[in-house]
């Protein structure tokens, strides 16, 4: 039985992949080298790991607005994010999602915050739905 | 959101791969910040035009757009001037890169004016919707002109452009410009008008203490080119896009705004004078934002039958310079470098000075980070009376 959280359509596509939150903003430019797909910002809670392929989960974009053309470069190199779930969206994200057709999604339900790291995942960015197998706990 | 049939029809690709993807960035953006429609808009400015910001992947995604703009649509200033750049000490390999920009700009329509000032460029009327991007351009159509427009970024400013509309909301919408704050600027009458220079300096305060908020100025008769001054560095230091000048400003003639309620915090002209501290400089430069036409003429007038002592830079409008040949030919006549397209802040052209003079409350603000110098505000006859003084 699939569960599904629900949220707010962004940037259209469907993309799966293990899930991979983060508890803070991410800045692109800078924080993410666009060729390899590695969080390099020092400090950064993902520190060290990819968000190639990964449902990217974080509450917001912060930094340079060129951050949206990472997202891109990351698209071009084959390490984008399958899909970005934002708590709630700014430009920086949206813009780079659109230009590099990454789904997205924002204002998930709170149930988001139980599925557990790794979990594998589909964003569905036109309808703004997040969809995972199996029940989630407390449900 | 609301769509109508065009926009329906770009959405859903009818009008080819770019334009759909510009609609799909728009109307994700108009969700984002609760826009329940489109707006068409008169006239766009595109910020991104510099190499140096944008890079190489900004430069690829331009360049895989398939679509021209439906509006008139400039540029902001690129880090370089788009003729004479040899002399001027640009890398041919810098110069490369950024011509690639400006040429994948000029395949979307786009005209090739890098400058921040395109109200000297394009006609813009009271009420019109606009997707300016640079932000002491959109301070000056929001507040002088009484025209209507967010502060855009890059991307969702060139997709306005190539779809002709933006999403309506925030400084589109009346309901959005009503004053939050008052700022009543206190001794002003007594000795005389405030210099225009020191517009710059009551910038500087103003946009620290109004952060994003929209300030409604009492106290104060600026002109048209002391308010572009005060705009700007109130978008340098705070981020203003929009303020009212009681009795002076469109819209505060056309609204009763009640602005009773509102705080109210004082300026007074002894803390305006505090910016204005003299400390020795090697280079002046003046044209922050753009000059205007007459700002030419004037620095020609007062450095006539002079020959400059110190580097002495001033940025303008091509369109501007190409329209006043002669104006611009007796600045240079006088040692002055008049240079187009860019200027001391995105430019590498005035790194290497200790300490820079300008007339502008906006330079002051990015100088000491952008070009590593110092900074000192002067009137634009202190200016140029510096340019004249030997360097010691």
């Amino acid at each position: 039985m699939a569960s599904v959280i629900r949220g707010r359509g962004i940037a259209g596509g469907t993309g799966t992949g293990p899930l991979l939150a983060s508890s803070e903003p991410i800045s692109f430019l800078g924080g993410v080298d666009p060729k390899t797909g590695m969080v390099v910002e020092p400090g950064h809670p993902l520190l060290g790991k990819s968000v190639a392929g990964c449902v990217l989960f974080f509450p917001h974009g912060k930094g340079s607005t060129v951050g949206s053309y990472v997202l891109y470069a990351l698209r071009h190199n084959g390490k984008a994010p399958a899909a970005i779930v934002n708590r709630e969206a700014e430009p920086i994200i949206v813009v780079g999602a659109i230009i590099a057709g990454i789904p997205m999604m924002d204002q998930p339900d709170p149930a988001i915050d139980r599925i557990p790291e790794g979990t594998r995942v589909t964003v569905d960015g036109g309808k703004g739905e997040l969809t995972c197998e199996g029940e989630l706990e407390g449900h | 959101m609301q769509l109508d049939a065009v926009e329906r029809a770009i959405l859903a690709g009818e009008h080819g791969e770019t334009r759909q993807q510009m609609m799909e960035l728009l109307v994700a953006l108009g969700k984002v910040f609760g826009a329940e429609r489109m707006v068409p808009i008169a006239s766009a400015q595109v910020s991104g035009a510099s190499y140096k910001t944008i890079g190489e992947w900004g430069l690829r995604w331009l360049r895989g757009l398939d679509a021209r703009v439906a509006v008139p649509t400039v540029l902001n200033p690129v880090g370089m001037p788009r003729e004479g750049w040899r002399d001027l000490g640009i890398s041919p390999e810098f110069a490369a890169r950024q011509n690639e920009v400006l040429e994948a700009y000029r395949k979307l329509g786009v005209r090739l004016e890098c400058t921040c000032t395109p109200y000297y460029l394009m006609r813009v009327q009271y009420g019109q919707h606009l997707a300016w991007a640079e932000s002491s351009a959109v301070a000056y159509a929001n507040s002088v002109i009484g025209a209507r427009t967010n502060r855009e970024g890059g991307p969702s400013a060139l997709a306005a452009a190539i779809v002709g509309r933006t999403p309506f909301y925030g400084l589109h919408d009346v309901k959005h410009r009503a004053p939050s704050l008052v700022l009543d600027v206190e001794g002003a009458g007594k000795a005389g008008p405030i210099p225009a220079v020191h517009y710059g300096a009551l910038g500087s305060l103003a946009g620290r203490i109004a952060g994003n908020r929209i300030p409604f100025f009492r106290g104060i008769r600026p002109t048209r080119e002391e308010m572009k001054a005060l705009g700007a560095a109130m978008a340098a230091t705070g981020a203003v896009a929009l303020f009212h000048v009681e009795g002076i400003t469109p819209d505060a003639r056309i609204f009763p705004y009640d602005v009773m309620a509102l705080e109210r915090i004082p300026i007074t002209r002894e803390e305006v004078a505090g910016v204005l501290k003299e400390i020795p400089v090697d280079a002046v430069a003046l044209g922050c934002p753009h000059c205007a036409p007459e700002d030419l003429q004037q620095i020609a007038s007062l450095l006539r039958g002079k020959v400059v002592r110190k580097p002495l830079f001033v940025f303008a409008a091509a369109y501007v310079m190409e329209r006043d040949p002669e104006t611009v030919l007796a600045i240079r006549r006088t040692g002055a470098k008049v240079v187009a397209d860019t200027c001391m802040v995105v430019s590498p052209l005035m790194e290497g000075y200790r300490a820079i003079m300008v007339d502008s409350g906006k330079a002051l603000a990015y100088v000491p980070s952008m070009c590593g110098a110092a900074a000192r505000l002067g009137t634009r006859e202190e200016c140029l009376r510096e340019a004249l003084t030997e360097n010691q």
